[in-house]
């Protein structure tokens, strides 16, 4: 009985956070009771490892049948306890950087499961190599420091057996007739050359400002640090593209699919050298999917690899998929591997002198599940249980065809080049509102053509594999177990019934964790933006900051000028000023992209020798000649929304301070621009300070936030262009209005809430701001 | 001789009734042996001689010592004269508002008197722009007095320039505008073009503040001003009165004018004459311009549309000028309206039918939105009677209006939220007044615009609400045909595409073959029900 085998002993668990792991550690702790557990894992930034055992594994649902049976939280909570150790540590350094505790604790372990890697195929290559290539070496070399000789266990993958037809049996790697010869350190020297290359490369000054460039066309003028904090992800992201292509070619150049397979093919190899005295195991599951009975039917957690490809199926975004008709899927439920792995554990090393047995936990040989027939499983539950659209219409399934992986490759780079451009089209119009939302659409098309490319290219080996792997290790180690050990760590894939797996099983299971509509109707789910809005009109907010132009007002700062300007002139000099002012348009507009406080600056000047009495008349009766026709009700109803919640207002601006003046009573606060006055009485055209424009919007929130000890991650900021982005970034609900594409495209992104707020309906301002004929009327007598 | 208003009932051969529609117009066929259209009377003749009747009114004032006489150096006189909420489509030129204030100052200059104010008494609507007042007292009078800030719009906002005079005994305060209430005299120019209009209510709530108005300007008092045209049955007057009496023994000294004009209000040529004619009296030439009218119309834009409508000016003549004492002069004014406007109804209907037209008080020079859709059909046109309501109790109302969802941003920012906002949670007049008015009425933000700005107080729109109470506890269902479908629901009434429609709709309240009632305004009537 294997439960008894295990009586007593200490196991230590790798990877124990992951799919496998979870899944690994429940099932110790309910079918074997007498045995400790000590898990390693890796410190988070935010989090203790106690911290994470928590959250990441004993609050998972795959623990709620142990924790009913045990009678409620309390007892299982006194179980792990009791049962369970947990120490820091790390498989992708030297040595583990185990405490002394750890040590100790990991000496003490009569068995070790070494389940950690980077399951990711597009791991960047050096990250690849340290955790899956170099891990299962470290764990061996730490035990032989510990003079420990305990039963290793390591878990890879049969796809280390590469891209090939035929058998792929139970054997190490280097015993395959087409294993090449190569040598794994050099691959480890070569990784970590390929990472120091292309940190450097990422910085050369050509590199470095393409950087830039594409920040700023993400971002716009957004202002000096937010553009240089882009420039340094973007140069991130760079480098992690190097090094994953470097770990996709070097493992397709060597025959395997990617580079989690070529690792940890050479993981094995490396283990076999290194193991010292320690006894190894090898076992080595194919597609791990979601399970067949254990804990119970469906149990998966999080997203995998069969599930975007599905998903994406069943929402009509992925209409083609690279397999060949006849080919096998080796899909393998999660709780048959870890009957194996528990079944490999408690049986002991196979080989006399300790060297690595192997042991597969797949399915294509014994009970081949073909991708036909998954096909057409998958089309026909779809077709009766369809996932809705955002309008709750049912979504229906496209005919799913076989092509090879380079054609539907080529098609979808295709597409993906046409959007591109698109994209680039629109994004240089000057769109805003709804009219960006065309674009953020094209950009969520895009993504999606991008997003199927990278499953075609990532998982396309996988369908398209046509090797079998053999499973007589297996199936020898099921038939040895007693009858009920069999029932209670049963690793014989014979018994899925692929029709009920994929139907009532993997399916259901699916689509409930994709968190997708699967109801029809509008109302089953409250819209993502009335969830925000909520948010930012709760009591809990302390301030509301407000841009000005086209967030409140669709009017700018040469529309007031204009309309100033002209109110004293008589016809033919408006005339001429119109003109003038629009023929100047083009440059006005260049100058204000290019930088919005030197365009202030310059326009402003405009206003030198204007009488300040006169102008703050005049801008009294632009309220409502000008501003108050283009304002947006609902912004207005939003600020005083806000003020009613006892929130605090304020405008910031880089308008004029005498514009803006008519509509303090809005606000608590204006901080806006503001002109010298000369000893005449006029004003001589300069600013009085740094106009509140770009980051000098964000640290006068910062400031104002000092000032009123006010929290800025409890406030909102609401802007439409991505000039204002160091506001919208530094409070913690930013609200985009009316946004321009960048904008629109970021707060998609981000997950911001987006107001499309429009002027009152049905009146028609004027086309041209000038002022009508002034007004002589004076103020009653107060 | 002009011929009176009457009633015709509709038989088979009764042409299709010219329905008003916003700005634009419906011919509608009405079900035979059991409609009838309620025609108003035709224009009354006018004064021949406006100048003299305004001279010998002054002259001869009822009650008073002549306006001369009370015309002395040295003394504080304001002139309040109505705003631009009257008439309804604002009058041609001159005004007769300015006629009669020429002659008053004209006198007022002979005596010696150089204190003077001119005061637009416009309680909670918005101000009115110079074009505005330029049209109502004339370019002479405005560029005499208003660059010297002696011509100005009333602030019922003001706290500095509000006197508070007294409480009824009803327990109404009485708080009006302070220079009004110090001068030594108060001449009040009205124009009273229904009879709702003029009376003590002129001073009463044209020159006063949120406080005082509050006090009749509220669901119940509308409950109970069955109608509020009908002075003496009317609540809302009964208020204005006490509140009058509370104003004289301030010792407050008004000297009243009241003019009242015909239903002259779309001329005897030009394109709009056709709307004042009898169907079956259409000449072929009127057919033809009606068809061209609404081929031209339906081709434009509706901001030019309303454009076009907003720029008709009113050629009508004046039909009498009284002056002195407020009550004999409004009694008087009433008997001039009541000629004019009252049409003797038997009996009351199942279905009442009304045309709504592209003007009411509230849109002179603006835009027509929903809310005031509802407070013309079930405020003002509802409340056209004497008697009994035209339709029965439980009745349906149908009316006919575009209804578009459409506000202006600078006259009516609080309509705009009060139709977002409020309508949106409840279309109970009384829950309103309980819930809403007070956050809307004391509002910083829309005071701030009241004052400085062109808006409507923000309690403007509630009053606008309380004007249709007494048609909403009243009736059976709304029906509105051919609007815009969200606006009417929000109103919360029912949408209908073509009038058969909306009789079919109304069956299912009032019962199958219901009599109907079309009350052809404008030109204005008043039904006198039996």
């Amino acid at each position: 009985m294997i439960a008894d085998d295990l009586a007593g002993k200490r196991i230590a668990v790798t990877g124990s956070t992951g799919f496998l792991g979870t899944a690994l550690v429940e099932r110790l702790l309910r079918s074997v009771p007498d045995c400790e557990l000590v898990l390693l894992i890796r410190a988070g930034r935010m989090r203790s490892v106690a911290q994470r055992a928590q959250r990441e594994i004993f609050k998972n649902n795959c623990f709620d049948r142990l924790r009913g049976e045990l009678g409620g939280k309390a007892a299982f909570d006194e179980l792990v306890a009791r049962r369970v150790h947990v120490i820091e540590g790390d498989v992708g350094t030297d040595g583990l950087g185990l405490t002394d505790e750890g040590r100790d604790l990991l000496g003490s372990c009569d068995i070790v499961i070494h389940s950690a890697a980077t399951v990711s195929f597009d791991s960047p290559i050096d990250l690849a190599v340290e955790v899956n290539l170099l891990g299962p070496t470290r764990i061996a070399r730490t035990l032989q420091d510990l003079d420990v000789t305990p039963h290793l266990v390591a878990v890879s993958t049969c796809y280390v057996a590469g891209n090939r037809r035929g058998d792929a049996p139970e054997i190490p790697v280097d015993q395959s007739p087409f294993w090449i010869d190569i040598d794994w350190s050099r691959e480890v020297d070569s990784a970590r050359r390929v990472r120091a290359d292309a940190e450097a490369a990422s910085r050369q000054p050509e590199r470095l400002a393409t950087f830039m460039v594409e920040a700023r066309e993400e971002l716009g003028g957004a202002g000096t640090p937010l553009l240089a904090a882009k420039s340094e992800d973007r140069r991130k992201a760079w480098v992690k593209d190097q090094l994953v292509e470097a770990g996709r070619t070097r493992a397709a150049s060597l025959g395997w699919p990617d580079a989690y397979a070529y690792t940890k093919a050479l993981g094995e190899k490396a283990l076999g050298e290194n193991r010292g005295d320690v006894p190894v195991s090898i076992v080595r599951p194919a597609i791990i999917e979601s399970a067949w009975s254990e804990p119970v039917p469906g149990w998966i957690r999080g997203f995998r690899m069969a599930e975007p490809v599905i998903i994406s199926y069943a929402q009509g975004l992925l209409t083609e998929f690279p397999g060949v008709p006849e080919g096998t899927v080796d899909v393998i439920p999660v709780d048959l591997v870890v009957g194996a792995i528990i079944g490999v554990a408690a049986r002991g090393p196979a080989n006399e002198d300790g060297s690595p047995d192997i042991t597969q936990v797949a399915s294509g040989s014994a009970n081949p599940l073909k991708y036909e027939r998954l096909v057409d499983l998958v089309q026909t539950w779809f077709g009766d249980h369809p996932l809705y659209d955002a309008e709750g219409q049912p979504i229906a399934v496209p005919d799913w065809g076989y092509t090879t992986r380079n054609k539907v490759e080529n098609q979808l780079n295709r597409a993906k080049d046409l959007l591109d451009r698109g994209e680039k089209l629109i994004g240089a119009l000057p769109l805003r509102g709804k009219q960006a939302a065309w674009s953020s659409k094209l950009e969520e098309q895009r993504e999606t053509v991008s997003r199927a490319l990278t499953y075609v290219e990532l998982y396309g080996a996988y369908t398209a594999c046509e090797a079998i792997y053999g499973v007589d290790r297996l199936l020898a180690t099921h038939e040895a177990l007693s009858p009920e050990d069999q029932a209670e760590f049963g690793m014989d894939p014979r018994i899925v019934d692929w029709d009920h797996y994929v139907h009532q099983i993997h399916l259901p299971s699916v689509v409930e964790h994709a968190r997708v509509r699967s109801e029809p109707g509008k109302g089953k789910v409250e819209p993502r933006s009335t969830r925000l809005r909520r948010q930012v009109l709760s009591p809990d907010r302390q301030l509301a900051a407000f841009d000005l132009e086209n967030t409140l007002i669709a009017s700018n700062v040469v529309t007031s000028y204009a309309w100033l300007a002209s109110r004293r002139l008589d016809r033919d000099d408006k005339v001429r000023l119109a003109a003038k002012l629009i023929g100047e348009a083009p440059t006005l507009l260049r100058m204000d992209r290019a930088d919005r406080s030197d365009f202030l600056r310059s326009f402003y000047r405009r206003y030198e020798g204007a009488p300040v009495e006169q102008i703050r008349e005049d801008s009294q009766e632009m309220l409502s000649q000008l501003i108050l026709t283009k304002s947006f009700p609902a912004a207005i109803r939003r600020v005083r929304e806000h003020r009613a919640l006892g929130h605090r207002t304020v405008l910031i601006t880089g308008a004029l301070d005498f514009v803006v003046e008519p509509l303090r009573p809005l606000f608590d606060d204006i901080v806006s621009a503001k002109l010298d006055v000369g000893p005449d009485g006029r004003y001589n055209g300069q600013m009085l300070e740094v106009p509140p424009t770009g980051e000098s919007r964000a640290s006068a929130l910062f400031d104002y936030a000092a000032k009123h000890d006010i929290d800025l991650a409890e406030s909102c900021a609401y802007a439409d262009s991505s000039n204002d982005l160091p506001m919208l970034e530094v409070v913690g609900f930013p609200v985009a209005v009316n946004p321009e594409t960048r904008l629109a495209s970021l707060a998609r992104k981000r997950g911001w809430l987006v107001e499309h707020w429009s002027k009152a309906p049905g009146f028609k301002p004027s086309p041209i701001p000038l002022a009508p004929r002034r007004a002589v009327t004076k103020a009653a007598p107060r | 001789m002009p011929r009176p208003g009457f009633v015709l009932d509709v038989d088979k051969s009764t042409p299709p009734i010219l329905f008003h529609h916003g700005e634009g117009f419906r011919l509608e066929k009405l079900p035979a042996g059991r409609s009838r259209v309620i025609y108003p009377g035709e224009p009354l003749d006018a004064l021949d001689d406006v100048e003299g009747a305004i001279a010998d009114a002054l002259a001869n004032p009822m009650e008073m010592a002549p306006l001369a006489d009370l015309l002395t150096p040295g003394m504080k006189l304001t002139i309040a004269f109505d705003d631009v909420s009257l008439p309804l489509p604002p009058m041609k030129r001159p005004d007769i508002r300015q006629r009669v204030i020429e002659q008053v100052l004209d006198l007022a200059a002979a005596a010696g008197v150089d204190d003077v104010h001119l005061i637009a008494a416009l309680a909670l609507h918005r101000r009115m722009t110079e074009d505005e007042l330029r049209h109502a007292v004339g370019d002479r009078v405005y560029d005499a007095f208003a660059p010297q800030g002696a011509l100005y719009n009333h602030d019922a906002e003001d706290p500095d320039n509000l006197a508070f005079l007294g409480t009824t005994k009803h327990g109404e305060e009485v708080e009006i505008n302070k220079r009004a209430a110090e001068s030594d005299l108060l001449v009040y120019v009205n124009i009273n073009i229904v009879s709702m209009d003029g009376g003590h209510k002129s001073t009463a709530t044209g020159l006063a503040s949120y406080r005082s108005i509050k006090h009749h300007h509220n669901v119940h008092t509308m409950e109970h001003s069955k109608s509020f045209m009908d002075r003496h049955n009317s609540e809302l007057h009964h208020s204005n009165w006490r509140m009058g009496k509370v104003i004289a023994d301030a010792g407050v000294k008004v000297f009243q004018i009241e003019t009242t004009i015909n239903n002259d209000t779309f001329g005897q040529d030009g394109p709009m004459s056709v709307l004042a004619k009898r169907e079956w009296e259409w000449t072929t030439k009127d057919r033809v311009s009606f068809i061209g009218m609404q081929q031209g119309l339906k081709r434009l834009s509706s901001p030019t549309r309303r454009k076009i409508f907003q720029g008709h000016r009113a050629p009508y003549g004046v039909t009498s000028v009284q002056a002195g004492a407020i009550e004999p002069v409004h009694e008087k004014t009433l008997e001039h309206c009541f000629d004019q406007h009252i049409v003797p109804v038997e009996g009351q209907t199942d279905i009442l039918t009304m045309g709504l037209p592209y003007i009411c008080p509230y849109n002179v020079n603006s835009i027509m939105n929903p809310i005031l859709v509802m407070c013309l059909g079930l405020g003002y046109f509802f409340n056209m009677y004497r008697g009994k309501p035209l339709v029965r109790e439980g009745g349906v109302l149908i009316m006919t209006h575009p209804t578009p969802w459409e506000f202006h941003p600078v006259h009516h920012p609080s309509y705009i939220d009060f139709f977002e906002q409020v309508l949106a949670d409840t279309k109970d007049p009384k829950e309103i007044e309980a819930k809403w008015e007070k956050q809307f009425a004391e509002d910083e933000w829309y005071r701030h615009l009241y004052r400085t700005s062109y808006a409507y107080h923000g309690v403007h729109p509630f009053y606008m609400w309380y004007w249709g109470s007494h048609a909403l506890k009243h009736l059976g269902r709304v029906i509105v045909v051919g609007g815009d479908n969200r606006a009417v629901a929000r109103l919360g009434f029912k949408s209908a595409s073509t009038l058969n429609d909306a009789f079919e709709m109304a069956e299912d309240v009032v019962g199958p073959q219901p009599t109907i009632t079309h009350l052809k305004n404008p030109p204005i009537l008043m039904a006198d029900v039996k």
